[in-house]
């Protein structure tokens, strides 16, 4: 069952157009990662979605009900990258306020516990570190059991265990049937986590699609080298069908199915050569790479 | 920061607006009752002024009087003034945003800040009224019901339209709006200086605004135990002008 479904969402801000036009879909039991460059349009999108902001046009359905109806929102948690903690309460306090307005919740002292915050901190959250504000908005994006999980930058400020423990969590949320709905700017977690992809662009859907199908990893491997190499003995090397090309200066593209057999061609062509391989691996291009491609289209 | 399964219920049954307003209001008394300007501003500051009037010795006919425009000034203090003024601030800090995510809607938020803000005034008036008692205060008893209606009317009226500046301005402006308004109100508005003994031209319109109808319904009920129908009607008219807008323009957002 689709948990957020999306159809030609139009979001305006006066004259400006946030989002225009936008299709998308997010799955239970599956992380679905929102990506693009700044003014995209992933925010004004999770906004709607969250029930915080209406839409100018289209179709936004939680569910299959309206992203504000009560049934919703007891099964939906948030962590927004700004805002979600009251800064003059203990930790305790406030997510033991937020859990009275949920049917079943989670028991907040053992939440809190659960993502590493003392429950009988007298700290208030304002005065808590970064990172600590992290997790209690994350216990706070707990609390309702969800069923459906909006994440901003839920691994902002984070050290790295904490980073590794989150994400951990978040598998375990996904595993357990909840969909998950991340948007960060931290390509690591997303080639982590998750299990389909939307780019965004200028308001509109740039490319969907698993890591794999958005990287080509399913027909290329690439690897860095000394720019300008003769690639002739390369392709006499691998087997039929398949071709090695220097896709930009020092960048080197073999297209045809990625096997072991292959990697060990390369590699033992580069060795022959005396040329160091890095940045070895299947796919045409990282996910940075689509990313800055997409910015500078845009900057076009 | 290991968790345990999460457990899906097959239906999420959602709960009351009663349960979610009992939850918030709970809440901000709590947060309002350990802030210490705030209790400044409900106790202190008016049980001090009723303690200086008494200590310069007046007759019993000028605390009857002064009594009922310290009730109103503590009303103005805490529905409009403090009340716009952490709401602002909320705002600020994105936790009103937040809580816009949660089943909590406008309405039970507005109505969890009218009933702890109201518990307050109860808490505050009570202290007033003993202070007032100890200083030869005797009101006029058959009015004490009428003044109970006006306090509730002025309550509503006062914490809507300080959740519809709350909800329009940054917090800083509504710091300074909300300031500026008690003030103008007080001094001006028919409070410290009864409509009664301003020119009628100014009287007329003086006693069309929240702050004389209040402070007028408050005198009438307690110093001379009559009905206060007008300033009845404006408040009702003011309450229910504040709930609409504060509905449609009240924005969780910063």
């Amino acid at each position: 069952m689709a948990a957020v479904e999306i159809s030609q969402l139009v979001v305006r801000y006066g004259e400006k157009i946030a989002v225009n036009g936008l299709d998308f879909v997010a799955h239970e039991g599956e992380i679905t990662a929102l990506l693009g460059p700044n003014g995209a349009g992933k925010t004004s999108t999770i906004e709607v979605a969250c029930g915080l902001r209406s839409a100018s046009s289209g179709l936004v359905q939680l569910f299959e009900q309206h992203p504000q109806a009560p049934q919703v929102r007891s099964q939906m948690g948030v962590m927004l990258q700004t805002g979600g903690l009251y800064p003059t309460a203990r930790p305790l306090e406030w997510l033991t306020y937020l859990a009275k307005l949920y049917p079943h919740p989670n028991d907040p002292a053992t939440l809190l516990a659960q993502v590493g915050i003392d429950p009988s901190i007298r700290t208030q959250t304002r005065r808590l570190s970064g990172g600590e504000q992290q997790r209690v908005k994350l216990a706070a994006a707990l609390l309702p059991r969800p069923t459906l999980l909006f994440l901003d930058e839920p691994t902002a400020g984070l050290d790295a265990l904490a980073r590794r423990n989150l994400l951990d969590l978040l598998r375990q949320q996904r595993d357990d049937g909840v969909a998950i709905v991340l948007t960060t700017h931290l390509l690591a977690d997303v080639e982590d986590l998750a299990d389909s992809i939307t780019l965004l662009s200028q308001g509109r859907v740039a490319m969907t699609g698993t890591l794999a199908e958005l990287t080509g990893t399913q027909d290329a491997i690439s690897f860095g080298g000394p720019k300008e190499l003769n690639l002739s003995d390369l392709t006499s090397a691998l087997p039929d069908g398949y071709i090695a090309h220097e896709a930009q200066l020092g960048k080197y593209v073999v297209t045809g199915k990625p096997t072991p057999e292959i990697m060990s061609i390369i590699t033992t062509w580069c060795s022959a050569q005396g040329v160091m391989a890095t940045e070895l691996g299947v796919g045409n291009k990282t996910l940075e790479q689509l990313l800055i491609d997409t910015s500078n289209e845009v900057a076009q | 920061m290991t968790m345990s399964s999460t457990e899906l219920t097959p239906t999420h049954p959602h709960t009351s607006h009663v349960t979610r307003i009992r939850a918030h209001a709970a809440w901000e008394l709590k947060l309002l009752l350990r802030n210490g300007e705030q209790l400044l501003l409900m106790f202190i500051v008016p049980v001090g002024l009723l303690l200086a009037l008494g200590l310069t010795n007046l007759s019993t006919n000028t605390i009857n009087s002064a009594v009922p425009t310290v009730f109103a000034v503590s009303i103005i203090a805490t529905c409009f003034t403090s009340l716009a003024i952490g709401t602002g601030f909320e705002r600020r800090s994105g936790a009103l945003r937040y809580l816009g995510t949660t089943p909590l809607t406008r309405f039970d938020l507005l109505a969890g800040k009218i009933i702890a803000t109201a518990t307050l005034t109860l808490m505050s008036s009570t202290a007033i009224g003993i202070t007032g008692v100890f200083l030869g205060w005797s009101p006029e008893l058959p009015g004490i019901p009428l003044a109970i209606v006006v306090a509730i009317l002025a309550i509503a009226a006062w914490t809507s339209w300080a959740m519809v500046i709350a909800g329009l301005f940054r917090a800083e402006a509504v710091l300074a709006i909300a300031n500026g308004l008690f003030l103008v109100f007080i001094m001006f508005g028919g409070v410290i200086i009864a409509s009664s003994h301003m020119p009628a031209s100014v009287a007329n319109v003086i006693d069309l605004l929240p702050s004389a109808a209040l402070a007028n319904g408050l005198r009438s009920c307690l110093e001379f135990g009559s009905l206060p129908l007008i300033p009845i009607l404006v408040l009702a008219l003011w309450a229910s002008a504040g709930i609409y807008v504060a509905r449609r323009t009240f924005k969780w957002e910063p």
